[in-house]
Protein backbone atom coordinates (compact mmCIF):
# COMPACT_ATOMS: atom_id res chain seq x y z
CA UNK A 1 0.00 0.00 0.00
CA UNK A 2 1.16 2.89 -0.81
CA UNK A 3 -0.20 6.86 -0.92
CA UNK A 4 1.59 8.62 -4.00
CA UNK A 5 0.16 12.13 -5.62
CA UNK A 6 -0.08 11.27 -9.93
CA UNK A 7 -0.40 13.09 -12.58
CA UNK A 8 -3.52 12.81 -14.68
CA UNK A 9 -2.33 12.14 -18.33
CA UNK A 10 -6.01 12.55 -20.07
CA UNK A 11 -9.62 12.56 -18.84
CA UNK A 12 -11.74 11.08 -21.95
CA UNK A 13 -15.42 10.98 -21.73
CA UNK A 14 -16.34 7.73 -23.27
CA UNK A 15 -20.21 8.02 -22.68
CA UNK A 16 -22.30 9.85 -21.51
CA UNK A 17 -21.47 11.01 -17.42
CA UNK A 18 -18.63 7.53 -17.94
CA UNK A 19 -15.09 8.85 -18.55
CA UNK A 20 -11.87 6.82 -18.24
CA UNK A 21 -9.02 8.63 -16.30
CA UNK A 22 -5.42 8.35 -17.30
CA UNK A 23 -2.81 8.41 -14.68
CA UNK A 24 0.88 8.40 -14.84
CA UNK A 25 1.61 6.87 -11.55
CA UNK A 26 4.93 3.65 -11.80
CA UNK A 27 4.68 2.66 -8.29
CA UNK A 28 1.29 1.99 -8.45
CA UNK A 29 1.55 0.61 -11.93
CA UNK A 30 4.10 -2.11 -11.04
CA UNK A 31 2.30 -3.81 -8.58
CA UNK A 32 -1.47 -3.44 -9.43
CA UNK A 33 -3.31 -6.64 -10.14
CA UNK A 34 -6.76 -7.09 -11.53
CA UNK A 35 -9.77 -6.69 -9.08
CA UNK A 36 -7.75 -4.89 -7.01
CA UNK A 37 -8.82 -0.69 -6.26
CA UNK A 38 -7.62 2.68 -5.56
CA UNK A 39 -9.21 5.00 -3.19
CA UNK A 40 -8.33 8.40 -5.02
CA UNK A 41 -8.79 11.65 -3.08
CA UNK A 42 -10.08 14.35 -5.75
CA UNK A 43 -9.40 17.55 -3.49
CA UNK A 44 -7.42 18.55 -0.71
CA UNK A 45 -10.55 20.86 0.92
CA UNK A 46 -12.92 19.00 3.36
CA UNK A 47 -15.97 18.87 0.57
CA UNK A 48 -15.46 15.92 -0.43
CA UNK A 49 -13.84 14.63 3.03
CA UNK A 50 -13.39 10.97 1.81
CA UNK A 51 -11.47 9.23 -0.47
CA UNK A 52 -13.45 7.49 -3.61
CA UNK A 53 -12.56 4.25 -4.60
CA UNK A 54 -12.04 2.80 -8.07
CA UNK A 55 -11.70 -0.09 -9.64
CA UNK A 56 -8.08 -0.62 -11.17
CA UNK A 57 -9.71 -0.25 -15.26
CA UNK A 58 -6.13 -1.10 -17.09
CA UNK A 59 -2.46 -1.09 -16.74
CA UNK A 60 -0.07 0.28 -20.11
CA UNK A 61 3.49 0.63 -18.98
CA UNK A 62 3.32 3.41 -16.09
CA UNK A 63 -0.11 4.64 -16.93
CA UNK A 64 -2.92 3.25 -14.78
CA UNK A 65 -6.53 3.66 -15.77
CA UNK A 66 -9.86 4.19 -13.75
CA UNK A 67 -13.20 4.34 -15.54
CA UNK A 68 -15.98 6.37 -13.24
CA UNK A 69 -19.53 7.29 -13.72
CA UNK A 70 -20.23 10.86 -12.55
CA UNK A 71 -22.41 10.65 -9.75
CA UNK A 72 -21.55 12.85 -7.29
CA UNK A 73 -19.26 15.92 -6.10
CA UNK A 74 -16.02 13.65 -6.38
CA UNK A 75 -16.27 12.51 -9.14
CA UNK A 76 -17.51 15.78 -11.22
CA UNK A 77 -14.24 17.04 -9.32
CA UNK A 78 -12.28 14.03 -11.27
CA UNK A 79 -13.95 14.68 -14.15
CA UNK A 80 -12.73 17.78 -14.88
CA UNK A 81 -9.13 16.88 -13.85
CA UNK A 82 -7.16 17.36 -17.20
CA UNK A 83 -3.09 16.94 -17.73
CA UNK A 84 -1.10 18.33 -15.31
CA UNK A 85 -3.87 17.96 -12.65
CA UNK A 86 -2.78 15.43 -9.69
CA UNK A 87 -4.78 13.00 -7.86
CA UNK A 88 -3.51 11.87 -4.59
CA UNK A 89 -4.02 7.48 -5.20
CA UNK A 90 -3.64 5.15 -2.17
CA UNK A 91 -3.43 1.94 -3.00
CA UNK A 92 -3.65 -1.03 -4.29
CA UNK A 93 -6.13 -2.17 -2.41
CA UNK A 94 -8.16 -5.51 -1.80
CA UNK A 95 -6.86 -8.65 -3.35
CA UNK A 96 -7.74 -9.30 -7.35
CA UNK A 97 -8.59 -11.80 -8.99
CA UNK A 98 -7.30 -15.45 -8.70
CA UNK A 99 -5.76 -15.86 -12.26
CA UNK A 100 -3.98 -19.35 -11.56
CA UNK A 101 -7.14 -21.59 -11.41
CA UNK A 102 -7.09 -24.41 -14.00
CA UNK A 103 -9.51 -23.14 -16.78
CA UNK A 104 -9.65 -22.87 -20.88
CA UNK A 105 -12.35 -20.14 -20.94
CA UNK A 106 -12.12 -16.68 -18.84
CA UNK A 107 -16.50 -15.80 -19.21
CA UNK A 108 -16.60 -11.86 -18.20
CA UNK A 109 -19.86 -10.98 -16.68
CA UNK A 110 -20.28 -7.44 -16.68
CA UNK A 111 -23.73 -5.43 -15.36
CA UNK A 112 -23.34 -1.10 -16.14
CA UNK A 113 -20.62 0.31 -14.20
CA UNK A 114 -19.23 -2.92 -13.82
CA UNK A 115 -17.12 -3.02 -17.10
CA UNK A 116 -14.65 -1.18 -15.35
CA UNK A 117 -12.15 -4.15 -13.98
CA UNK A 118 -12.54 -6.28 -17.19
CA UNK A 119 -10.31 -4.44 -19.24
CA UNK A 120 -6.69 -5.00 -17.54
CA UNK A 121 -8.65 -8.72 -17.06
CA UNK A 122 -8.70 -9.00 -20.78
CA UNK A 123 -5.27 -7.84 -21.24
CA UNK A 124 -3.72 -9.79 -18.51
CA UNK A 125 -5.64 -13.23 -19.37
CA UNK A 126 -6.04 -13.13 -23.68
CA UNK A 127 -2.87 -14.77 -24.49
CA UNK A 128 -3.21 -17.99 -22.79
CA UNK A 129 -7.06 -17.77 -22.30
CA UNK A 130 -10.18 -18.10 -24.34
CA UNK A 131 -12.24 -15.05 -23.13
CA UNK A 132 -16.18 -14.30 -23.53
CA UNK A 133 -17.45 -11.19 -22.28
CA UNK A 134 -21.32 -10.23 -21.09
CA UNK A 135 -22.22 -6.96 -20.66
CA UNK A 136 -25.40 -5.93 -19.99
CA UNK A 137 -27.08 -3.02 -19.33
CA UNK A 138 -30.55 -1.15 -18.59
CA UNK A 139 -30.83 0.07 -22.13
CA UNK A 140 -27.90 0.60 -24.66
CA UNK A 141 -26.43 3.89 -23.31
CA UNK A 142 -25.67 1.89 -20.11
CA UNK A 143 -23.76 -1.00 -22.10
CA UNK A 144 -19.77 -0.30 -21.50
CA UNK A 145 -17.81 -2.32 -24.01
CA UNK A 146 -14.41 -0.36 -23.82
CA UNK A 147 -11.65 -3.05 -24.54
CA UNK A 148 -13.68 -5.93 -23.93
CA UNK A 149 -13.68 -8.95 -26.17
CA UNK A 150 -15.75 -11.31 -27.93
CA UNK A 151 -18.65 -9.22 -26.88
CA UNK A 152 -22.27 -10.50 -26.30
CA UNK A 153 -24.76 -7.76 -24.88
CA UNK A 154 -28.08 -7.56 -22.82
CA UNK A 155 -30.68 -4.97 -22.30
CA UNK A 156 -33.48 -4.40 -19.80
CA UNK A 157 -35.58 -2.74 -22.09
CA UNK A 158 -34.37 -4.72 -25.60
CA UNK A 159 -32.78 -1.42 -27.01
CA UNK A 160 -29.48 -3.56 -28.03
CA UNK A 161 -28.57 -7.08 -28.14
CA UNK A 162 -30.72 -9.31 -26.30
CA UNK A 163 -34.05 -8.57 -24.18
CA UNK A 164 -33.46 -9.30 -20.71
CA UNK A 165 -30.72 -9.20 -18.15
CA UNK A 166 -27.26 -10.49 -18.21
CA UNK A 167 -28.03 -13.96 -15.90
CA UNK A 168 -30.74 -14.85 -18.61
CA UNK A 169 -28.34 -14.10 -21.36
CA UNK A 170 -25.92 -16.36 -19.97
CA UNK A 171 -28.83 -19.36 -19.29
CA UNK A 172 -29.31 -18.53 -23.08
CA UNK A 173 -25.79 -19.86 -23.83
CA UNK A 174 -25.38 -22.34 -21.68
CA UNK A 175 -24.43 -24.84 -24.80
CA UNK A 176 -21.29 -22.70 -24.93
CA UNK A 177 -20.84 -22.23 -21.63
CA UNK A 178 -20.53 -26.39 -20.60
CA UNK A 179 -18.47 -27.31 -23.59
CA UNK A 180 -15.62 -25.67 -22.00
CA UNK A 181 -13.34 -26.05 -18.71
CA UNK A 182 -14.62 -22.01 -17.89
CA UNK A 183 -14.00 -19.38 -14.95
CA UNK A 184 -17.15 -17.01 -14.89
CA UNK A 185 -15.79 -13.30 -13.40
CA UNK A 186 -18.79 -11.04 -12.44
CA UNK A 187 -18.84 -7.53 -11.51
CA UNK A 188 -21.96 -5.21 -11.38
CA UNK A 189 -24.57 -4.16 -9.23
CA UNK A 190 -25.25 -6.94 -6.10
CA UNK A 191 -28.60 -7.89 -7.27
CA UNK A 192 -26.84 -9.14 -10.10
CA UNK A 193 -24.20 -10.15 -8.52
CA UNK A 194 -26.96 -12.21 -6.64
CA UNK A 195 -28.44 -14.09 -9.76
CA UNK A 196 -24.90 -14.42 -11.42
CA UNK A 197 -24.25 -16.59 -7.85
CA UNK A 198 -27.66 -18.67 -7.74
CA UNK A 199 -26.65 -19.32 -11.90
CA UNK A 200 -22.94 -21.00 -10.88
CA UNK A 201 -24.71 -22.80 -8.10
CA UNK A 202 -26.82 -24.56 -10.04
CA UNK A 203 -24.83 -25.38 -12.85
CA UNK A 204 -21.40 -25.75 -10.55
CA UNK A 205 -19.40 -22.70 -12.41
CA UNK A 206 -16.24 -21.64 -10.74
CA UNK A 207 -17.38 -18.18 -10.16
CA UNK A 208 -15.60 -15.13 -8.49
CA UNK A 209 -17.38 -12.10 -7.81
CA UNK A 210 -15.95 -8.37 -7.52
CA UNK A 211 -18.22 -6.58 -4.90
CA UNK A 212 -18.55 -3.07 -4.28
CA UNK A 213 -19.47 -0.81 -0.80
CA UNK A 214 -19.68 2.18 0.63
CA UNK A 215 -16.68 2.58 2.82
CA UNK A 216 -13.86 5.39 4.46
CA UNK A 217 -10.70 4.18 4.62
CA UNK A 218 -10.63 1.08 2.06
CA UNK A 219 -7.49 -1.12 4.08
CA UNK A 220 -9.45 -2.34 6.81
CA UNK A 221 -9.52 0.28 9.96
CA UNK A 222 -12.81 1.94 9.48
CA UNK A 223 -15.23 -1.26 9.53
CA UNK A 224 -17.42 0.31 7.42
CA UNK A 225 -17.74 -2.65 4.21
CA UNK A 226 -19.31 -5.64 5.95
CA UNK A 227 -20.47 -8.50 3.59
CA UNK A 228 -22.01 -11.27 4.94
CA UNK A 229 -19.71 -14.20 4.94
CA UNK A 230 -21.21 -17.69 4.29
CA UNK A 231 -18.26 -19.90 6.13
CA UNK A 232 -19.26 -17.56 9.51
CA UNK A 233 -22.55 -16.20 9.99
CA UNK A 234 -21.41 -14.62 13.44
CA UNK A 235 -18.98 -12.46 11.67
CA UNK A 236 -18.82 -10.22 8.49
CA UNK A 237 -16.22 -9.80 6.37
CA UNK A 238 -14.84 -6.54 5.03
CA UNK A 239 -15.05 -5.92 1.23
CA UNK A 240 -12.16 -3.68 1.53
CA UNK A 241 -9.34 -5.97 2.82
CA UNK A 242 -11.24 -9.54 2.51
CA UNK A 243 -12.65 -8.57 -1.12
CA UNK A 244 -13.28 -6.65 -3.19
CA UNK A 245 -13.38 -9.81 -5.47
CA UNK A 246 -14.78 -13.17 -3.57
CA UNK A 247 -15.36 -16.51 -4.77
CA UNK A 248 -19.39 -16.22 -5.26
CA UNK A 249 -19.67 -19.46 -2.94
CA UNK A 250 -18.02 -17.42 0.56
CA UNK A 251 -20.45 -14.65 0.63
CA UNK A 252 -23.93 -14.28 0.90
CA UNK A 253 -25.61 -11.50 -1.19
CA UNK B 1 18.78 18.75 18.18
CA UNK B 2 15.89 20.44 18.88
CA UNK B 3 15.26 21.97 22.46
CA UNK B 4 11.12 21.53 22.17
CA UNK B 5 9.51 19.57 24.93
CA UNK B 6 7.68 17.57 22.86
CA UNK B 7 6.40 15.51 25.88
CA UNK B 8 2.60 16.14 27.61
CA UNK B 9 1.21 13.90 30.74
CA UNK B 10 -2.11 12.93 31.18
CA UNK B 11 -2.38 12.13 34.56
CA UNK B 12 0.07 9.60 35.29
CA UNK B 13 0.23 8.63 31.87
CA UNK B 14 3.53 10.24 30.14
CA UNK B 15 3.64 10.96 26.49
CA UNK B 16 6.43 11.88 24.05
CA UNK B 17 4.19 13.99 22.10
CA UNK B 18 0.06 14.69 22.22
CA UNK B 19 -0.72 12.93 19.38
CA UNK B 20 -2.48 10.00 19.92
CA UNK B 21 -4.67 8.04 17.09
CA UNK B 22 -8.55 7.52 18.07
CA UNK B 23 -10.17 4.45 18.77
CA UNK B 24 -11.93 3.08 15.83
CA UNK B 25 -9.93 4.48 13.64
CA UNK B 26 -6.49 2.49 13.81
CA UNK B 27 -7.66 -0.82 14.35
CA UNK B 28 -5.62 -2.90 16.17
CA UNK B 29 -2.43 -1.02 14.74
CA UNK B 30 -1.83 -3.40 12.38
CA UNK B 31 -2.69 -1.84 9.05
CA UNK B 32 -1.95 1.86 10.12
CA UNK B 33 1.92 0.60 10.82
CA UNK B 34 2.21 0.27 6.86
CA UNK B 35 2.03 3.93 6.73
CA UNK B 36 3.10 5.50 9.89
CA UNK B 37 5.87 4.45 12.54
CA UNK B 38 4.29 3.96 15.52
CA UNK B 39 7.27 4.40 17.65
CA UNK B 40 7.23 8.18 16.88
CA UNK B 41 3.43 8.88 17.98
CA UNK B 42 2.10 9.50 21.35
CA UNK B 43 -0.26 6.85 22.15
CA UNK B 44 -2.85 4.91 19.87
CA UNK B 45 -5.94 3.56 21.30
CA UNK B 46 -7.46 0.31 20.38
CA UNK B 47 -10.85 -0.22 18.70
CA UNK B 48 -13.52 -0.40 21.72
CA UNK B 49 -13.14 -3.97 22.95
CA UNK B 50 -16.13 -6.01 24.45
CA UNK B 51 -16.11 -9.53 26.84
CA UNK B 52 -17.42 -11.06 23.88
CA UNK B 53 -16.75 -10.37 19.93
CA UNK B 54 -19.32 -8.28 18.12
CA UNK B 55 -20.64 -8.76 14.86
CA UNK B 56 -21.61 -4.72 14.79
CA UNK B 57 -24.33 -3.48 12.06
CA UNK B 58 -25.12 -4.67 8.94
CA UNK B 59 -24.33 -2.63 6.12
CA UNK B 60 -24.80 0.62 4.71
CA UNK B 61 -22.06 1.65 8.27
CA UNK B 62 -21.16 5.24 6.94
CA UNK B 63 -22.10 7.52 4.57
CA UNK B 64 -19.98 11.22 3.68
CA UNK B 65 -22.01 14.39 4.96
CA UNK B 66 -20.78 17.93 4.24
CA UNK B 67 -16.93 17.83 5.83
CA UNK B 68 -18.01 15.03 7.64
CA UNK B 69 -19.05 11.37 8.13
CA UNK B 70 -21.35 9.59 9.58
CA UNK B 71 -20.87 6.04 10.72
CA UNK B 72 -22.82 3.17 12.64
CA UNK B 73 -20.44 0.34 12.81
CA UNK B 74 -21.96 -0.84 15.66
CA UNK B 75 -18.75 -1.91 18.11
CA UNK B 76 -18.10 -4.52 15.83
CA UNK B 77 -14.77 -5.96 17.55
CA UNK B 78 -12.83 -9.78 18.09
CA UNK B 79 -13.46 -9.70 22.11
CA UNK B 80 -11.56 -9.36 24.79
CA UNK B 81 -9.69 -12.99 24.66
CA UNK B 82 -9.00 -13.08 20.55
CA UNK B 83 -7.28 -9.31 21.46
CA UNK B 84 -5.29 -11.03 23.85
CA UNK B 85 -4.69 -14.20 21.66
CA UNK B 86 -3.73 -12.41 18.40
CA UNK B 87 -3.70 -8.57 18.29
CA UNK B 88 -1.35 -7.88 21.48
CA UNK B 89 1.73 -10.00 19.89
CA UNK B 90 1.71 -7.36 17.37
CA UNK B 91 1.32 -4.60 19.24
CA UNK B 92 4.08 -5.62 21.89
CA UNK B 93 6.96 -5.18 19.12
CA UNK B 94 6.28 -1.23 19.04
CA UNK B 95 7.24 0.86 22.02
CA UNK B 96 4.33 3.10 21.33
CA UNK B 97 1.74 3.57 24.77
CA UNK B 98 -1.15 1.04 24.05
CA UNK B 99 -4.49 2.27 25.32
CA UNK B 100 -7.36 0.10 25.73
CA UNK B 101 -10.85 1.30 24.52
CA UNK B 102 -13.25 -0.91 26.13
CA UNK B 103 -17.45 -0.65 25.27
CA UNK B 104 -20.06 -2.86 27.53
CA UNK B 105 -23.94 -3.08 28.23
CA UNK B 106 -23.60 -3.00 31.71
CA UNK B 107 -21.33 -1.92 34.83
CA UNK B 108 -20.46 -5.60 35.27
CA UNK B 109 -19.35 -6.10 31.79
CA UNK B 110 -17.21 -2.84 31.86
CA UNK B 111 -15.49 -4.29 34.92
CA UNK B 112 -14.83 -7.41 34.04
CA UNK B 113 -13.41 -6.29 30.80
CA UNK B 114 -10.95 -4.52 32.69
CA UNK B 115 -9.82 -7.13 34.80
CA UNK B 116 -8.75 -9.23 31.88
CA UNK B 117 -7.21 -6.84 30.48
CA UNK B 118 -5.45 -5.15 33.56
CA UNK B 119 -2.54 -8.08 33.62
CA UNK B 120 -1.44 -7.38 30.02
CA UNK B 121 1.65 -5.05 30.84
CA UNK B 122 1.56 -3.44 26.97
CA UNK B 123 -1.84 -1.94 28.30
CA UNK B 124 -0.65 0.97 29.17
CA UNK B 125 -3.98 2.91 30.28
CA UNK B 126 -7.70 2.53 29.52
CA UNK B 127 -10.53 4.31 28.08
CA UNK B 128 -13.90 3.42 28.71
CA UNK B 129 -16.23 4.12 26.04
CA UNK B 130 -19.20 5.00 28.24
CA UNK B 131 -20.83 7.21 24.82
CA UNK B 132 -21.13 5.27 21.50
CA UNK B 133 -24.01 6.29 19.97
CA UNK B 134 -24.83 3.06 17.65
CA UNK B 135 -25.23 0.45 19.78
CA UNK B 136 -29.15 0.12 21.26
CA UNK B 137 -28.45 -1.87 24.58
CA UNK B 138 -25.94 0.56 26.29
CA UNK B 139 -23.76 3.40 24.94
CA UNK B 140 -25.90 6.36 25.02
CA UNK B 141 -27.99 5.33 27.87
CA UNK B 142 -24.54 5.17 30.01
CA UNK B 143 -23.42 8.61 28.05
CA UNK B 144 -26.45 10.66 29.42
CA UNK B 145 -27.15 8.97 32.57
CA UNK B 146 -24.88 10.92 34.94
CA UNK B 147 -25.01 8.82 38.22
CA UNK B 148 -24.26 5.64 35.22
CA UNK B 149 -20.94 7.59 33.97
CA UNK B 150 -19.90 7.64 37.96
CA UNK B 151 -20.91 4.18 39.08
CA UNK B 152 -18.79 2.97 35.92
CA UNK B 153 -16.02 5.17 36.39
CA UNK B 154 -15.73 4.28 40.75
CA UNK B 155 -16.32 0.56 39.81
CA UNK B 156 -13.62 0.09 36.99
CA UNK B 157 -11.51 2.37 39.27
CA UNK B 158 -11.87 -0.43 41.68
CA UNK B 159 -10.05 -3.20 39.56
CA UNK B 160 -7.64 -1.45 37.80
CA UNK B 161 -4.58 0.94 39.13
CA UNK B 162 -3.75 2.01 35.65
CA UNK B 163 -4.49 5.31 34.23
CA UNK B 164 -8.35 5.90 33.74
CA UNK B 165 -9.80 7.51 31.03
CA UNK B 166 -13.51 7.86 30.19
CA UNK B 167 -14.53 9.21 26.99
CA UNK B 168 -17.45 11.77 27.56
CA UNK B 169 -20.29 12.01 24.87
CA UNK B 170 -20.93 15.37 23.67
CA UNK B 171 -25.06 14.76 23.27
CA UNK B 172 -25.47 16.03 26.93
CA UNK B 173 -26.35 19.34 27.77
CA UNK B 174 -23.41 20.01 29.83
CA UNK B 175 -20.57 17.51 29.12
CA UNK B 176 -18.36 19.74 32.57
CA UNK B 177 -20.23 18.07 35.11
CA UNK B 178 -19.66 14.48 33.40
CA UNK B 179 -15.92 15.43 33.41
CA UNK B 180 -16.70 16.57 37.13
CA UNK B 181 -18.47 13.06 38.07
CA UNK B 182 -14.96 11.00 36.72
CA UNK B 183 -12.72 13.12 38.75
CA UNK B 184 -14.84 12.72 41.93
CA UNK B 185 -15.09 9.27 40.98
CA UNK B 186 -11.51 8.32 40.77
CA UNK B 187 -10.86 8.76 36.99
CA UNK B 188 -7.73 10.06 35.75
CA UNK B 189 -8.56 11.91 32.37
CA UNK B 190 -11.62 12.55 30.38
CA UNK B 191 -11.18 12.37 26.51
CA UNK B 192 -13.65 14.93 24.74
CA UNK B 193 -15.47 14.60 22.54
CA UNK B 194 -17.33 11.43 20.99
CA UNK B 195 -19.46 11.41 18.04
CA UNK B 196 -22.15 13.79 17.68
CA UNK B 197 -25.70 11.68 16.85
CA UNK B 198 -26.83 12.60 12.88
CA UNK B 199 -28.99 11.52 10.47
CA UNK B 200 -28.87 11.49 6.47
CA UNK B 201 -32.30 10.19 4.34
CA UNK B 202 -32.35 9.69 0.67
CA UNK B 203 -34.66 12.26 -0.89
CA UNK B 204 -35.74 9.57 -3.81
CA UNK B 205 -36.00 6.38 -1.47
CA UNK B 206 -36.96 8.03 1.46
CA UNK B 207 -35.30 5.63 3.58
CA UNK B 208 -32.41 6.47 5.48
CA UNK B 209 -28.86 6.01 4.16
CA UNK B 210 -27.23 4.23 7.25
CA UNK B 211 -28.82 0.91 8.79
CA UNK B 212 -29.00 2.09 11.95
CA UNK B 213 -30.75 5.17 11.05
CA UNK B 214 -28.90 7.59 13.38
CA UNK B 215 -25.14 7.47 13.40
CA UNK B 216 -22.15 8.88 14.60
CA UNK B 217 -20.95 12.22 12.92
CA UNK B 218 -17.49 13.10 13.15
CA UNK B 219 -14.45 14.76 10.69
CA UNK B 220 -14.08 18.48 10.73
CA UNK B 221 -17.81 19.89 10.83
CA UNK B 222 -17.55 19.24 14.78
CA UNK B 223 -14.92 20.71 15.48
CA UNK B 224 -16.40 23.99 16.70
CA UNK B 225 -18.62 21.53 18.79
CA UNK B 226 -15.60 20.04 20.13
CA UNK B 227 -13.82 23.06 20.86
CA UNK B 228 -16.09 24.54 22.81
CA UNK B 229 -16.94 20.65 24.78
CA UNK B 230 -13.46 21.02 25.91
CA UNK B 231 -13.19 24.76 27.23
CA UNK B 232 -16.71 23.99 28.98
CA UNK B 233 -14.53 21.46 30.76
CA UNK B 234 -10.94 23.05 31.20
CA UNK B 235 -12.78 26.39 32.50
CA UNK B 236 -15.01 24.13 35.08
CA UNK B 237 -12.94 20.95 36.13
CA UNK B 238 -9.25 20.42 36.91
CA UNK B 239 -8.97 17.37 34.86
CA UNK B 240 -6.85 16.35 32.01
CA UNK B 241 -8.39 16.49 28.71
CA UNK B 242 -7.67 14.52 25.50
CA UNK B 243 -8.94 16.73 22.94
CA UNK B 244 -11.13 15.01 20.20
CA UNK B 245 -12.91 16.01 16.70
CA UNK B 246 -12.64 16.83 13.33
CA UNK B 247 -8.51 17.53 13.63
CA UNK B 248 -7.50 17.76 10.23
CA UNK B 249 -3.57 19.41 10.86
CA UNK B 250 -1.31 20.68 13.20
CA UNK B 251 -2.98 24.10 13.94
CA UNK B 252 -6.28 22.08 14.86
CA UNK B 253 -3.97 20.43 17.59
CA UNK B 254 -2.60 23.64 18.86
CA UNK B 255 -6.33 24.86 18.79
CA UNK B 256 -7.46 21.88 20.93
CA UNK B 257 -4.17 22.84 23.13
CA UNK B 258 -5.18 26.02 23.93
CA UNK B 259 -8.57 25.49 24.91
CA UNK B 260 -8.04 23.04 27.71
CA UNK B 261 -6.48 19.57 25.71
CA UNK B 262 -3.49 18.22 27.09
CA UNK B 263 -3.62 16.10 24.29
CA UNK B 264 -5.61 15.44 21.02
CA UNK B 265 -6.49 12.23 19.31
CA UNK B 266 -6.70 12.02 15.62
CA UNK B 267 -9.82 10.27 13.99
CA UNK B 268 -11.27 10.60 10.78
CA UNK B 269 -8.36 11.89 9.22
CA UNK B 270 -6.88 8.81 9.73
CA UNK B 271 -9.18 7.03 7.20
CA UNK B 272 -8.46 9.65 4.58
CA UNK B 273 -4.45 10.27 5.24
CA UNK B 274 -2.99 7.76 7.57
CA UNK B 275 0.40 9.37 7.25
CA UNK B 276 -0.93 12.46 8.45
CA UNK B 277 -0.35 12.26 12.39
CA UNK B 278 3.00 10.99 12.06
CA UNK B 279 3.99 14.47 9.93
CA UNK B 280 2.10 16.94 12.34
CA UNK B 281 4.15 15.77 15.03
CA UNK B 282 7.38 17.60 13.03
CA UNK B 283 5.30 20.18 12.00
CA UNK B 284 4.43 21.08 15.89
CA UNK B 285 7.92 20.80 16.47
CA UNK B 286 7.74 23.77 14.09
CA UNK B 287 5.20 25.90 15.48
CA UNK B 288 6.43 25.41 18.76
CA UNK B 289 10.24 26.78 17.45
CA UNK B 290 8.75 29.67 15.40
CA UNK B 291 6.95 30.52 18.78
CA UNK B 292 9.37 30.64 21.26
CA UNK B 293 6.96 27.41 23.31
CA UNK B 294 9.72 25.33 25.27
CA UNK B 295 7.67 22.70 26.29
CA UNK B 296 4.43 21.93 24.25
CA UNK B 297 2.24 21.05 27.15
CA UNK B 298 2.75 25.10 28.25
CA UNK B 299 0.01 25.84 25.67
CA UNK B 300 -2.49 23.65 27.31
CA UNK B 301 -5.55 25.74 28.60
CA UNK B 302 -3.73 28.84 27.74
CA UNK B 303 -6.50 30.75 26.26
CA UNK B 304 -6.87 34.15 26.92
CA UNK B 305 -10.73 35.10 27.34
Amino acid sequence: MLIVNSPVVETIQVHENIYIQKILSPEIARDIRPGQFLNIRVSETTNPLLRRPFSICDVDGDNIFIMFNVMGEGTKILACKQSGSFVDILGPLGNGFNLEDDYETAVFVAGGMGSAPFPYLTRKVKDSKKIISFVGGRSKNDLITYSLMNVHTSTDDGSEGFNGNIVQLLEKNLDKLTAEKIKIFGCGPNAMLKSLKDFCLKYDFNCEISTESAMACGFGICQGCPIESAANPDRYLLVCKDGPVFNSKDVVL
Amino acid sequence: MSNVDLSVSIGKLKLRNPIMLASGTVGYGNEISEFSDLNKLGAIVTKSLSLKPRKGNPPQRIVETPSGMLNAIGLANVGVDVFLKEKIPFLKKYDVPLVCNIAASTVEEFVECTRILDSEETIKAFEINVSCPNVKDGGLQFGNDIKAVGLVTSKVRAVTNKPLIIKLSPNVSYISEFAQVVKDEGGDAVSAINTLVGTAFNIVTKKPKIFNINGGLSGPAIKPVALAKVLEISRKVDVPIIGIGGIMNWKDVIEFMIVGASAVQIGTLNFIDPAAPERMIKELEDYCLSNGVNKISDLTASYII
